[in-house]
């Protein structure tokens, strides 16, 4: 066998070329450490991670159904503290943005209000990927998906993407946070911090998904990159309810920016005079960010 | 092989999957140019890359020819090539 | 041996089998009829006699969800549920079984809706039955404690490994009392044993529960569960003389046969009513009629050998279903056809449906299907495929 890194997710998972999702999980498990249980939902990870006697991963990890991540690690957490705990194991979960946001919802609520001590992230590739890119939850305004093409009588996704960070917060959590594959120090830095979290945590990580937001697989972290810059996915942290950190942005990038490299976006400028409110709309919900959130650096 | 009970399996055996055999482009690195930032090897989704002491080292065992390391380098020291 | 009979109530005799078993977590949505057994239990965290971890959870769904990740966390676990709310666990109890977890739960059983209604019939843990869990039903308070205790050493032996779901029916028996004879929590334990699971979830040893499997293997990994089944036929008939030795009375098995010897026609049945089929059988003989009964406790894995040795030398046998397939009728009663189906000696077997939704089946409804079974063993031939019991005609 060649010669391969020592990560805690290992090389030779089935993930599309340029996938955003290991390239997190990568660094995610950098963070945790192998001190750790991993339970994640059915999804893109779990399907590219683990053909049985195929597994990538090299720390304990479930996978049950589609809609009780949240629930089989309280599970696990419990199976753990009726023994004491003693070697203090973490439990994360890693799932997808329509476990999360849709089928998942009320499990995940359920953890939150009890205040489980379970690091949940979801990482985010804003639809259903796993299935062939229909709409979730999580799937912004004016994106098209296989269940919301665009056509004469649609621009797409005609709502917006779910808070769920604020719902969260809702539910009195600790510790909430965004980050994106983007600036993996910063991932790594949060994943500690919701550890630390005694009580639930929550991290929403952008991963993007080339295959269904259709750019080239080479501009995967270009383009959550670019997410970041145009307000449309802000970073920030909340502990203890209050807004502690922000990542900051010189200059906020116009979202057409980052619309426009996007196939999912394409019918928008296809006829930008016909799509006028609703590119109006995107740019006017990336503004709200950097007003919400502060992320313009003062000068 | 036997199947174990419930289907649990052991950790970390994808590694005797090869997915390089997806690949069409494979990036070629110009160890002149390389800085050993760091960069390719934290995105590279397949945790394919290396940094040593002479440069970038890339395991094509496992590459699948995604390009972002190409696309990343600040030097341009990565090229996907055939 | 430290023994007590006190009566109490069945949610009580269940809620104190768990006790003594002392999983490491208990995890409960209520839903009545089950609501005493978890209320109960409540109480013990409350005046720390469970000293596990008890987890109130949003749904079935995630009561068994927590179970599951408990069991594959190296814990011994239980839940409990009922009706609507084991239709909802369904998905994870597939999973469950699959993944080979030695859960224990109590299916309390309650009809379906619609109608919505909370009185008792079968056709919640029938829903289950393909699941690849173990169901045993139990006839009354007493045989609900022992069953509850003797589970846990059914699905966690190595060559099982298979959720086990004790059903009862809601209200006859969890809410009714009964005089009990119970044992010290001390010896109870010393019976069950303490849990060591033959693999978990641990840093030190990772393993990748939930893997998927290719078209090579699925097929593979139920054959592998349908071998456990016929391990578990075994272990529940071992099990059972095991607690008998420690405890003093034989309270399991696969079936139980009661006056079956001469009988001609056997009634066969499953929970709660089969106290009431006995007592019928015993005033049909006093006229002088060769009735028998066969309780069957083990529906899945179905006791196909011992319900052949008990019956083939009968007439006609009489199955009582609470619960239907529609159209084709009787769920129990099919799996008795089939049982016998490839004998070369085969009883006529007639199928009563009776008790669906609550409806009274007492002594006199008993001895009312017995007098159709007579007939129809008299002309040699079963015309119906299913006789409703009792159907109010007026309505329909």
């Amino acid at each position: 066998m060649t010669e391969t890194k020592k990560t805690l997710f290992a090389s030779g998972h089935r993930a599309c070329p340029g996938c955003g999702v290991p390239i997190a999980v990568r660094s995610i498990l950098n963070a945790t450490g192998s001190n750790v249980v991993v339970v994640s939902s059915t999804g893109c990870l779990e399907t590219f991670s683990s053909p049985i006697d195929l597994s990538s991963w090299e720390v304990p990890w479930i996978h049950s159904v589609f809609e009780n991540a949240p629930t089989v690690a309280t599970g696990v957490l419990e199976a753990l503290n009726s023994k004491g705990n003693p070697n203090n194991t973490k439990v994360v979960a890693i799932c997808g943005d329509g476990a999360t946001n849709d089928i998942g919802f009320g499990a995940l609520s359920g953890m939150l209000e009890r205040g489980d001590d379970v690091l949940y992230i979801c990482y985010d590739n804003e639809a259903y990927m796993n299935t062939g890119v229909q709409t979730s939850g999580a799937t912004p305004y004016g994106a098209t998906t296989t269940t919301s093409p665009s056509g004469e009588y649609s621009f797409g996704r005609d709502r917006t993407k779910k808070d769920l960070c604020r719902i969260a917060l809702e539910h009195g959590v600790k510790y909430v946070a965004t980050a994106s594959i983007s600036d993996l120090k910063d991932l790594e830095r949060k994943v500690k911090k919701g550890l630390e979290v005694e009580g639930s945590a929550y991290i929403q990580v952008l991963t993007t998904c080339n295959i269904g937001w259709g750019f080239d697989s080479s501009r995967a972290v270009e383009v959550a990159r670019l997410a970041v810059e145009t307000g449309v996915f802000p970073i920030y942290e909340y502990e203890n309810g209050e807004l502690t950190n922000v990542k900051k942005l010189k200059e906020k990038k116009a979202a057409k920016e980052y619309l426009s490299c996007q196939k999912r976006y394409k019918h928008l400028f296809a006829d930008e005079e016909k799509n006028k409110e609703h590119l109006d709309y995107i740019e006017q919900l990336t503004v709200q960010n950097v007003t919400k959130y502060g992320i313009l650096a003062s000068k | 092989m036997k199947l174990s009970i419930g289907g649990v399996c052991k950790a970390g055996e994808s590694k005797n999957y090869h997915t390089g055999t997806w690949r069409t482009f494979k990036p070629v690195v110009d160890n002149d140019k390389c800085i050993k930032c760091g960069i390719c090897e934290r995105y590279c989704p397949d945790f394919c890359i290396d940094i040593k002491e002479d440069g970038c080292h890339v395991n094509l065992d496992y590459c699948k020819g995604c390009g972002i390391c190409a696309h990343e380098c600040p030097v341009k020291s990565i090229t996907m090539e055939v | 041996m430290k023994e007590r009979i006190s009566v109490i109530e069945g949610s009580m005799a269940v809620a104190e089998a768990i006790r003594a078993c002392n999983p490491g977590v208990i995890s409960a949505y209520p839903i009545s009829p089950q609501t005493h057994i978890v209320e109960y239990i409540s109480d013990f965290v409350a005046d720390g006699t469970y000293k596990g971890r008890f987890v109130r959870v949003d749904s079935e769904f995630s009561a068994a969800s927590a179970v599951h990740g408990a069991s594959a966390g190296g814990a011994r676990a239980y839940t409990a549920s009922s009706s609507q709310g084991l239709l909802l666990m369904c998905e994870v109890l597939y999973n469950s079984a699959s993944t080979r977890l030695p859960i224990v739960y109590t299916g309390v059983n309650r009809t379906i809706s619609a109608p919505i209604s909370i009185q008792p019939d079968h056709q919640d843990t029938m829903a289950l039955r393909d699941t690849g869990m173990i169901q045993i039903h139990v006839e009354s308070l007493q045989e609900a404690y022992d069953a509850h205790i003797q589970a846990f050493r059914i699905a966690e032996d190595e060559d099982v490994l298979l959720p086990v779901m004790i059903c009862m029916d809601g209200w006859t028996l969890t809410h009714a009392f009964e005089p009990v004879k119970r044992f010290s929590d001390k010896d109870v334990k010393e019976f069950v044993g303490e849990y060591k699971p033959v693999q978990f979830l641990n840093p030190k040893n990772p393993i990748t529960y939930g893997a998927f499997a290719d078209e090579d293997k699925l097929m593979e990994f139920k054959y592998l569960m349908v071998q456990a089944h016929e391990k578990a036929k075994e272990k529940i008939v071992e099990v059972a003389s095991e607690y008998k030795e420690k405890f003093g009375h034989y309270d399991g098995g696969l079936i139980d046969e009661y006056r079956t010897e001469d009988a001609e026609i056997i009634v066969l049945a499953m929970g709660s009513v089969v106290s009431t089929v006995r007592a019928a059988v015993d005033e049909l003989r006093e006229s002088g009629k060769k009735v028998g009964l066969v309780k069957i406790r083990s529906f899945r894995p179905f006791p196909k050998e011992a319900i052949i040795k008990a019956c083939k030398n009968a007439k006609l046998l009489a199955v009582i279903d609470k619960s239907l397939s529609l159209d084709v009728g009787g769920i129990l009663v099919s799996d008795v056809k089939t049982t016998f189906y490839n004998e070369d000696k085969k009883p006529l077997i007639a199928s009563f449906i009776a008790g669906i939704g609550g409806k009274e089946i007492n002594r006199k409804v008993v001895k009312d299907i017995v007098a159709d079974a007579e007939e129809i063993a008299q002309k040699g031939k079963v015309e119906k495929d299913s006789i409703f019991v009792n159907l109010n005609t007026q309505f329909i």
